[in-house]
This record gives structure tokens, sequence and C-alpha cells, in this order.
């Protein structure tokens, strides 16, 4: 089977702070690390692929040559090759873009079986480009995957999430999943052996010329939204704070919920 | 020159920093005042391959160069300084020894056990009437049939009480001072061989500092470590890498107790402002930078040098000296720049203060250092 993950270098947004007056974010010194989700799906991957006893892995990445590093780690991991997709024509590329640059390059690398992504980056959250991938490949699509089971004939069984429990999904490939953090395994940091073999694996490098298509679709120009603005909203009415002991506390904070009808007496 | 981490240097340290963050960290307080050994760390420090760093990937180990090691050691002391210190032992004295100076047989027998994290390996050198002078050994090994057989006492020994096996050094001939010394194996269930009490110390608390005591322990001929009576030369060269080694774990504290100040420097506020804004606070901090950045410099040389091959010994003497002296002044400071909060065990400065002297005094003192470089300087 031939598997493929998509993944994104992002800001570690646990330290990232936001500049009080122009609103943007302060990215000087903020260390770049690879998406979480998309850490789960790489790790669910490569899981998947020993499962099944046969195959390969590879992780794709649009990016700056920095995005480099995400893609070593995914590398540790346990993928077997890399492809980042590098050059200042994508530079500006909103998910619209960014989707169908992916969907190039994976078109590039010939039949596949599944496509994995992480459900969302934790730098935009806009948890769009998988959606948008699988459209532009024209297959099916789960998001909120949170349980991938595969049988020996390749079937798949997948959790997915719902707001209020989960469907049991059965469904072949070629699919696209979105993934959630696993719940079936905890991340592991990856040793320091596979560390040292993911230096020796295939890595390639392409830039717009290589991966061909349709060069208007790409980045800024390619992009149906574009940011104009970006600014913290102003904080709204007042903080109240209730202070003495637990007990007393917690009955001076439900009687303010009742009073505003936030809780109801039964 | 090129002063640059290698990808995969860079990949190796930001790994082993989550790992720390996430598994070490929490714990480090409790492993200092409870004296707790976490077994379950290092089986999971073990699957990482941090149990045999430098150990050939053929042997069970990872297989890293010697930067990479000092990296992870810096990462590790970081966090916790008597983690570090138990790593550190049975990494470059343990494995890292019998890797060095074992023949075949020995590594495949004893490395792919011992770099799981499921077991340890000791080095026994120190004595109670023999510390820096290693030349007054008293312990003993003679040969009688197919059996060595060890007399004496060992005392401060790293890991002692859990190693499943520990190096012993004891004289095979008396007449002969250092050129008299060997190496043996000795495993734990060997009758004759004891553990006794296990020190209560200053710092590095959560680290196992045990004697050990020989009497008419008898080990099998092909336990001897090494050329027999060149055994000082095979520690030495060992204890030249366990210097680098100290070197990295006294900048892995070094860094803790300046990245602990820089944060606290901005959030304690007196006279109106945060601390940080005092030119007399600033000072003790960039001090402390540069003089981490320097120690760590040294001990990146010293470890690049074996990397290539070449003499690093007088390069790691300097690396542990000046860095293990930084580290004190740095975690003094520390101390002086959280006041009387740095003097409580609430915040963990105090913990850096206490874990950090072993550095001067482990694996030859800073005035052995001393002898060895001016020695190097032709003196």
């Amino acid at each position: 089977m031939k598997l493929i993950v998509c993944v994104k270098q992002v800001p570690d947004t646990t330290e990232v702070k936001v500049d009080p007056k122009t609103h943007t974010l302060i990215r000087d010194g903020v260390p770049s690390i690879l998406n979480p989700y998309d850490h789960y799906a790489v790790e669910e991957c490569v899981r998947i692929k020993e499962k099944i006893g046969e195959g390969s892995v590879t992780v794709i990445t649009m990016g700056p040559p920095q995005a480099r590093s995400a893609l070593m780690r995914c590398l540790a991991i346990g993928a077997d090759d890399a492809v980042l997709i590098s050059d200042k024509v994508f530079a500006g590329s909103d998910t619209f873009a960014t989707a169908y640059t992916l969907s190039q390059a994976i078109r590039k690398l010939g039949p596949f079986d599944m496509v994995f992504c992480g459900q969302q980056a934790i730098d935009g959250d806009t948890a769009q480009v998988g959606p948008e991938l699988a459209q532009q490949l024209g297959i099916p699509q789960v998001t909120y995957v949170e349980k991938i089971e595969i049988d020996d004939k390749h079937k798949l069984t997948i959790h997915k999430q719902t707001e209020d429990g989960y469907h049991i999904l059965e469904t072949k490939a070629p699919i696209l999943l979105a993934l959630l953090p696993p719940a079936s395994f905890q991340p592991e940091h990856p040793p320091m052996s596979s560390i040292l073999k993911a230096k020796k694996k295939p890595f390639n490098v392409w830039d717009a010329k290589v991966l061909g298509g349709d060069e208007s679709k790409f980045g800024l120009e390619g992009s149906f939204t574009q940011v104009i603005k970006t600014y913290s909203p102003p904080s709204r009415g007042k903080c109240e704070i209730i202070e003495g002991e637990d007990k007393e506390a917690a009955k001076k904070l439900g009687d303010i919920l009742l009073k505003h009808e936030a809780l109801t007496k039964r | 020159m090129n002063f640059k981490l290698t990808d995969m240097q860079k990949l190796f340290q930001k790994t082993i920093r989550e790992f720390c963050e996430k598994e070490i960290k929490p714990i480090s307080a409790k492993i200092d005042k409870e004296e707790y050994f976490p077994w379950d760390l290092y089986r999971k420090m073990g699957k990482m391959g941090l149990m045999g760093m430098t150990v050939p990937q053929k042997y069970g180990g990872a297989g890293i160069d010697k930067v990479s090691y000092m990296i992870a050691l810096e990462e590790i002391s970081r966090y916790c300084g008597s983690t570090g210190l138990t790593v550190e032992a049975h990494n470059t004295l343990g494995v890292g020894y019998i890797y060095e100076r074992g023949t075949e047989e020995q590594r495949k027998k004893y490395l792919p056990k011992y770099t799981t994290g499921e077991a340890f390996v000791a080095l026994a050198i120190t004595e109670p009437n023999a510390g820096s002078d290693v030349a007054s050994l008293q312990t003993t090994a003679v040969l009688e049939g197919n059996e060595w057989v060890l007399n004496g006492t060992k005392q401060f020994i790293t890991s002692g009480d859990i190693a499943g096996i520990t190096i012993v050094m004891a004289k095979t001939d008396k007449t002969k001072g250092v050129k008299g010394i060997s190496a043996f194996i000795v495993e734990k269930d060997t009758p004759g061989f004891k553990v006794g009490q296990l020190e209560d110390k200053l710092g590095v608390r959560g680290s196992r500092t045990a004697q050990l005591f020989f009497e008419d322990c008898q080990v099998p001929k092909e336990n001897i470590l090494g050329e027999k009576d060149l055994g000082f030369i095979g520690v030495m060269n060992t204890l030249d890498r366990g210097r680098t080694a100290v070197g990295a774990m006294s900048v892995g504290i070094a860094r803790g107790a300046l990245e602990d100040s820089i944060e606290y420097a901005k959030q304690r506020e007196q006279f109106g402002r945060p601390i940080g804004k005092f030119q007399a606070i600033q000072w003790k901090i960039a001090d402390m930078a540069t003089e981490t950045d320097a120690a760590r410099l040294l001990v990146h040389r010293a470890a690049f040098l074996e990397d290539q091959g070449l003499p690093f010994s007088k390069e790691a003497s300097m690396a542990k000296l000046f860095a293990s002296e930084m580290a004190m002044r740095a975690t003094r400071n520390a101390i002086q720049v959280f006041g009387g909060y740095g003097y409580i065990r609430e915040y963990p400065v105090e913990r850096y203060f206490r874990d950090v002297k072993l550095c001067e005094i482990g694996e030859g003192t800073s005035e052995v250092q001393r002898i060895i470089i001016a020695k190097q300087l032709g003196l």
C-alpha cells in the first residue's frame, strides 16, 4: 500500500505572542515544530504500514527550506521518503492554493492508496486543507478520525469523532483521512538510531517547475482569500472574582448563574 | 571553522529536549527530595537509545557521535542533575568502557543487555584511601587457577547498588604502582561481592552512591577487561571521555540556572519594575549566559576532537574544569537573583547549586584537572 502524509511546519504557538500594535504574530525567536496533529498522523500511518507488513509512507510538505527539519523528524518517526515543495511562487498560499499544490505533488508521485493529514494545523486552525485536497484529488474523505483499523483485505474501520459520540464507518482505499490525536496509542519519541537512519532516506526538493501544473493556481495569485487586517477583538463585559471558602464561593457562583439564567433550579 | 550543529544533531537535541520536558521535568524535584530512582524513566530512555548512546548499533546502542552525546547529556542535566549523572556514568564509565576496551566476546555478551535501561553498569575505582591518587589502590586481584580472586573495598561508586555488572579496578602487581592495575567485570550475584551503605549526599541525591566490598570474590579468568597490568591506561582514557561528559552535565545545570533566572527576573517586581530592568541583575545574567556558552564550546570542541580521532585529553580536562567551576558560579548567582526564594526548596535553583558541586569533584577534581593540563603544557 502506498501511503502519503501531508504535514506542516508551524511556529510553536504555545510560545507565540501577538504584537500589540500590528496585531500580527511575533515569530522572531519562536521555535518551529512539526504540527502536533501531523506528528500523530505520521505515526498512525507508520503503524498501519507495519500492521499490513508492506508498502511505503511518503511525507510531503509545502514550505520554506527550513521546513526540511519537520520532514526529517517524520523520517525519524518512520516515514520512508520525503518531498519538500519549496519555491517563492508558493508564498502567500491560502488553503485552496495549498491544497492544489499538494494535489499536484501527490499526482506526480503516482498511484496511491491513502492520504493522511492532521485534522488541523495549530497556527491557522482552519482544518480546510485536508478536505480541499480530497476534493482536488477526487477521492472520498473522513475527518475527525480518532482510530483506524485495517483488516487483511484492507477494509478500513474508522472511528470518527462527533459532538455526541462516534460514527463507526467502513470504507476502503483510495481515501483521505484527517486525524485527531490518536485514541489507541501514545505518540512516542523516536529513538536515536531511527534519527540516524533518517539521514539516509530519500529526500526530494521540488520547485514550481519540477512540480508542473497551472501556475496561476499557486501562491498568492491562486488564493481566493487574502488577509487584509488582523486584530484582537476588544474585551467584552467585566470580570468578577468570587472570593471566600470553597463552599461559600460555590454557592455565590451558583446564585449568580441562576440570576443570569445560565442555570435553572430543578 | 563551523560552529553550527548538523541537521541530525539539531534533531537529536529537539527530540531529547521534548522527551525531558515530558518525562523528567515533572519528577525532577521528587527525584531530589525523595532520593527517588525512576526505573520506568530509564526503561523509556533505553528505548530511545539513551542508555548506550555511543555504542554502535550492532551491539544494541544508538551509535551517535560524541558531540551528539554531549548535547544529550546537557539536555538531561538541564532538567535533572541526578538523572544526568546516572546516565553519564552508565554511558561513559560503564558500557562505553566495555565497548572501548572489551573483547568481541565481552561486547557481545554484555552490551546488548546493558543498553536497554533495565540494568546498569558501574565503574569502581575510588577506595576509602585512594581517590585522586589512583596508584595507591589497595584492592587486589590474584589469579588462582581459572579464576581471579578479588579483595578490597570500593567507595563512592555511582549506581553501585543497582548495577548488573561492575567494572572493578584492582592491583594485579603490587610492585608496579599504576603499571600494575587491571580491570575486571564482576557480575552482581558473584559470591564474595557485597553492597554496603548508600551515601547521604549534598546533591545529585537521586543518583545512587554505594560502598562495595569484595571478599575472596572469584570471577572467571576471561572477565579481565583489557590487558593485565595495563588497566590504568584504559581507565584514564575512559576518564578523559568522562571529563568532557561531566563538562556537558555542568553546562546543562548552568543553563537551567540561566533560563530560570531570566524568567524570574522578568516576573519578579521590586521598586515598581521587574528586577531584570536593574543593571545589577542584568550583569549577573549576562555573565551567566556568556560563561555557559564558553563552557559549551569547550565541551563541544573536546567531543569534536574525539569524533575526529584526534588527541583530546587536555581539552577534555579544560572543558570539565571550566564548565564545572563556571556552573558553580552560575548557580550561586541564580540563587542571588532569586533572593530568599532561591534559598528555599520551592524553586529548583538551590538544587542546581547542590547538584553541580559534584562536577568539581567527581571523575577527577578541579585540582587534578589543573595538574593534567599543566603536564600537557610541558610543566
